[in-house]
Formats: structure tokens, C-alpha cells, sequence
């Protein structure tokens, strides 16, 4: 074990913890959704203004933690504004963990992938308010 | 057995007893282990002992008419005759191998408090204890009928004995207390609540999970009804712990795990128990694991409580002064006289798992969470801390290593010196 970790809170981690982007809310989003790491208590909460052609118009997060839960969640609303709904259900936990540019230890995952998990969640609720039961 | 009896005390010599410390991390840094209050590093002679278990005469206990299993069981029988000695027990009896604190707690909370407790009694807690000392008492008051009290806590995170008198009533059958918080560090009166459980009628449950390993215990002076404390704190292995009943109890006591060696005859439709400690020993126990303990103690004894706590307090005193020097931390738990060698803090603007992370790159290992005190956590109005905890194997330059790194860890997150 004589390789030194490799370095995680680099220039891009700092510079989005320090200078989230789009950190707050939208005044009336189209989808929200929070969720929180019951270990160690980081919090995050996202929210998507989805435009009529299902696309990100504008996404916020919101939330209290480490710096790479919230450096993830202000990664993840710079990435997906612009992106179709269909484009971020095939948004995979590896490409999230690309977007971080830092290779995170199996314990710091779970805060790379918090806001990730949020928006995940989130699509899937989103398919059940558009899609009521056929049963009615 | 490496370690020489090192008076005065050798802190050098005393490292070289444990294995893992003599190890290089990533980058070539040296480990700075200040996570004993989570576990404890184990000695060369505990690690030798379980080897030779396995070696030489690992056989079941209790069973076998041969060679190996008079062997196992005469080793097993010793371990607790020496956790008996070690914490003043009257008798062996009295000493329930179980598999850590939290299990002996829960077996106080099924085979007492499941028993005697009814509707209107009173069990007397506070919430500086481990979900260990409160999740059990939570399910033994619902289904009882009981009810919790809470002790409230002073700012600087002591119980607040003023309350005592109001709290502490002839309605409380049961007092379970920690007699050291493992974030605060707060060293807690047993002695003045077990007198005054006792003054009004009731038991005293005491959580030694952090004193045990680190200051002498007498469970006759003061009078303590339950102790439960765990191996793997006190440089043992896991998987072993200790429950500590006075006879009349575990007597009076329902078993709480059912099955093989704590009978005495089963019959098709009902049972009789063993003799204590069996009937609350079902199945094959941890036997090895309790040999270990044993061993723990003997290295203990050998090292002395004295010089333990001498040294950790020492370390404790250091890092409380140096760290409260450095810029933004904030430090919980009463004054450093007051607490064991247990420091709980924060660093404004780095979240402990960011601080421990950072930390880890430099070697120092430290715990970051709610360290399964999530009502406390609360109290404090924090999610998270970061806590070092130091054991006699501890250096002084760890301390420094300790400081250093939160240091550097504030100038990584970009703040002001």
C-alpha cells in the first residue's frame, strides 16, 4: 500500500462547493424530490423545470453535507439542463462518478451518488404522475 | 508475551506489542490510529492466544469427553474467572458471555425489563447514551407498558443531576447510564446514581462499553445491578462482549435466547433452564473469542489501568489544548477533566466525512458521524462530528500529527489560517 490516494477535493470539486451552480430553488418546478444519507446526514434536494418538449429547461438543487454530496449535486444540475427526460433514464451511477472527474472510495460513493439517486427516484415518480394506473 | 511491565511507562515498547501499528498506508504514511473508541488494536499476546486456540485445541466447549475439549473448556472457564477478577464480581457466575454490549443490553431488556416492568414504571435515561443504551428500553417500555424519562443534559454535556430528585422517583424500576459518553467523553457519577437508584428502589444498568478499557472497574463499590461492556474495545476480539448480573437477578431472569447448553431437560412441550450464566448462553458461544478476551485482560493488567489512564489523559489533555487553538474548531463534551480520552469536534466549513477523508490521506484515522447517538446529534443541533479517540498506544506526535492535519485540511477547503 505504498501508492498515495489519488486526490478528490481538486480545483473542480472546490470550485463547485465553494460556487455552486444553481444552488436554490425554482419558483415553480415541474418535479422535486429529496432525499438524505442516513449515515451521515448529507441532504440534497433537486428540481427540474421540464419544458413541453421533455427536456430540462432548468434544474436546481438544494441541501446541506460534504462537499462531494453537494460539489455532485451542482455537477449534476450544470450536466443535465438541456438533456431529454428519455436521455437521463439512461444516465447511469458510472457516468455520474465520470462527471465528478475524481475516483471516489467505495465509502464516498454514497455521497457522489446522492444527487443522482435523488434524480433517479425522481424520474420514476415522474412516469407515475404522467401515467396514472389504467384501473383508474 | 512482548510487552515488559514498563515502569515508567514506555510508549515505544508498548507499540511494538501491536502489530498493525508498525504498518505503512498509502503513500508511505505511517498509521496514526485514533479510532479506538470504535475498536481497539489488539496486542501481539490476544491475536498469539486466538492462534493458538485454533492450533492446538480448538474443540466445542462444554461437550466433548476428550483431549480437546477438557482443554477448550478449562481456557474458556479461565477467561471468565479473569473478566470476573478484573471487574470485582463476587462471583464467576455472575460474568454472561455474550457477543458485545449491545446484546448484553438487549438480553437485560428481554430477560428483566420484559419481566418485571408494567404499565407506569419508569425506566431513567438521557440522551447522551449509545442507541445501544436506548433502542432496547424503547422496545421493552412499548411492549411493558413502561415509560422513558430523560435525564436532561447541562451545556457542557453533563447530566444534570438537578433534575434527580424530580425525575428519579419511586415509579423507576430501572437507571441506564453510560459511565462514559462515546462522543462527549463526559465521565458520568455512577456512583451517586446507583445510591440514589437504589434509595428509591431501583436497578442500575451500566453501559461500560468505553470505561471498562480504559479505568478500573469494581462492580461492588459502586453497587452496580447490570454491567455490559465488549471485547473488541478492549483490545480483544470481536464477537465477544460481557454481561455482568448480580445472581439474584440473572436468577430471577427470563433466558433470552433459546436453544442448545442453556436447558437443563426439554421436553416436547416446555423446558427447564440451566444453571447461570448457561441459561443465557444458548448455542455454541464465542468460546475462542472469550479465551481472546481473556487475554486482553492479562495484557491489560500487565500494561496497569493506572498507566493506561495516565497516558490517555495526558494524550487527551494535549490534543483538547492544541486543537482548540486552531481556527474554526469547535470542541464538545465538559471540560477535558471531566471526560475520557474521547474528543468530539467540528471544523467550520469542512463537513467531518470531507475532514476525515482528508485526514485518512495524512494516515490519521478518525471516526466521523453520528457515531450512533442520533439524539445527541440533535441536542447539539449537528448532523455529523468528527471524533479522535486515543489509547495508551498513542504518541504525542500523533497529537501533533492529529492538529497538523485538520490544518491542512481547512487550507484544502480554501479557508482563511
Amino acid at each position: 500500500m505504498s501508492e498515495p490516494l489519488s486526490e478528490i477535493y481538486d480545483d473542480h470539486i472546490m470550485d463547485h462547493f465553494e460556487s455552486p451552480y444553481h444552488k436554490g430553488h425554482l419558483a415553480s418546478p415541474t418535479c422535486s424530490h429529496s432525499d438524505r444519507n442516513p449515515i451521515c446526514g448529507d441532504q440534497v434536494t433537486v428540481e427540474l423545470l421540464v419544458d413541453e418538449h421533455d427536456r430540462v429547461k432548468e434544474a436546481y438543487f438544494d441541501g446541506k453535507g460534504c462537499a462531494i454530496s453537494q460539489s455532485a449535486a451542482s455537477i449534476l444540475c450544470e450536466a443535465i439542463e438541456g438533456k431529454s427526460i428519455e436521455e437521463l433514464k439512461d444516465f447511469q451511477a458510472q457516468d455520474m462518478l465520470d462527471l465528478l472527474k475524481v475516483r471516489l472510495t467505495a465509502s464516498r460513493q454514497k455521497c457522489g451518488l446522492l444527487s443522482f439517486k435523488v434524480l433517479k427516484t425522481m424520474l420514476y415518480s415522474l412516469d407515475q404522475l404522467r401515467e396514472p394506473p389504467s384501473s383508474g | 508475551m512482548s510487552a515488559q511491565p514498563s515502569s515508567p511507562f514506555d510508549v515505544e515498547a508498548v507499540r511494538r506489542d501491536f502489530p498493525i501499528l508498525q504498518q505503512r498506508l498509502a503513500g508511505d504514511m505511517p498509521l496514526v490510529y485514533l479510532d479506538t473508541a470504535a475498536t481497539s488494536q489488539k496486542p501481539r499476546s490476544v491475536i498469539a492466544k486466538v492462534v493458538e486456540c485454533y492450533e492446538q485445541y480448538n474443540s466445542n466447549v462444554h461437550r466433548g469427553i476428550h483431549q480437546l475439549g477438557d482443554r477448550m473448556t478449562t481456557e474458556l472457564e479461565e477467561a471468565r474467572e479473569k473478566v470476573q477478577r478484573f471487574i470485582g464480581a463476587n462471583e464467576v457466575d455472575e460474568i454472561v458471555f455474550t457477543s458485545g454490549t449491545t446484546m448484553s443490553m438487549n438480553l437485560v431488556a428481554h430477560g428483566w425489563a420484559r419481566k418485571f416492568l408494567k404499565p407506569g414504571d419508569e425506566i431513567l435515561l438521557n440522551p447522551m447514551e449509545h442507541h445501544a443504551n436506548l433502542v432496547p428500553w424503547q422496545l421493552a417500555a412499548s411492549a411493558t407498558g413502561a415509560e422513558l424519562r430523560y435525564l436532561p443534559l447541562t451545556n457542557d454535556g453533563r447530566l444534570d443531576l438537578s433534575t434527580l430528585d424530580e425525575l428519579l422517583t419511586h415509579r423507576t424500576k430501572l437507571v441506564a447510564v453510560t459511565a462514559m459518553s462515546n462522543v462527549l467523553g463526559t465521565i458520568n457519577p455512577i456512583e451517586i446514581l446507583a445510591q440514589r437508584a437504589h434509595d428509591v428502589g431501583a436497578l442500575i444498568c451500566v453501559d461500560g462499553a468505553q470505561s471498562v478499557p480504559h479505568a478500573p472497574t469494581d462492580v461492588r463499590s459502586p453497587n452496580i445491578d447490570f454491567l455490559a461492556f465488549s471485547g473488541h474495545k478492549l483490545y480483544g476480539p470481536t464477537g465477544i462482549g460481557v454481561l455482568y448480573a448480580r445472581r439474584e437477578l440473572l436468577e430471577a431472569m427470563d433466558p433470552f435466547l433459546a436453544g442448545g447448553h442453556m436447558i437443563r431437560e426439554v421436553f416436547l412441550d416446555s423446558s427447564t433452564w440451566a444453571d447461570v450464566p448457561a441459561k443465557f448462553e444458548a448455542g455454541t458461544c464465542p468460546f475462542i473469542e472469550a479465551v481472546g478476551l481473556g487475554a486482553a485482560i492479562d495484557y491489560v493488567n500487565q500494561i496497569g489501568l493506572p498507566n493506561i489512564m495516565q497516558q490517555e489523559h495526558a494524550l487527551s489533555v494535549k490534543a483538547h489544548e492544541q486543537l482548540a487553538a486552531v481556527t474554526g474548531v469547535s470542541i464538545y463534551g465538559p471540560a477535558v477533566e471531566h471526560k475520557g480520552a474521547i474528543l468530539s469536534f467540528t471544523v467550520e466549513g469542512v463537513h467531518p466525512h470531507d475532514l476525515s477523508d482528508l485526514l485518512d490521506r495524512r494516515g490519521v484515522a478518525i471516526r466521523a458521524g453520528h457515531h450512533c447517538t442520533m439524539p445527541l446529534h440533535e441536542l447539539l443541533n449537528l448532523t455529523a462530528t468528527a471524533r479522535a479517540s486515543f489509547a495508551f498506544y498513542n504518541t504525542t506526535a500523533e497529537v501533533d500529527a492529529l492538529v497538523e492535519a485538520v490544518i491542512a485540511a481547512r487550507k484544502t477547503f480554501r479557508l482563511k489560517p
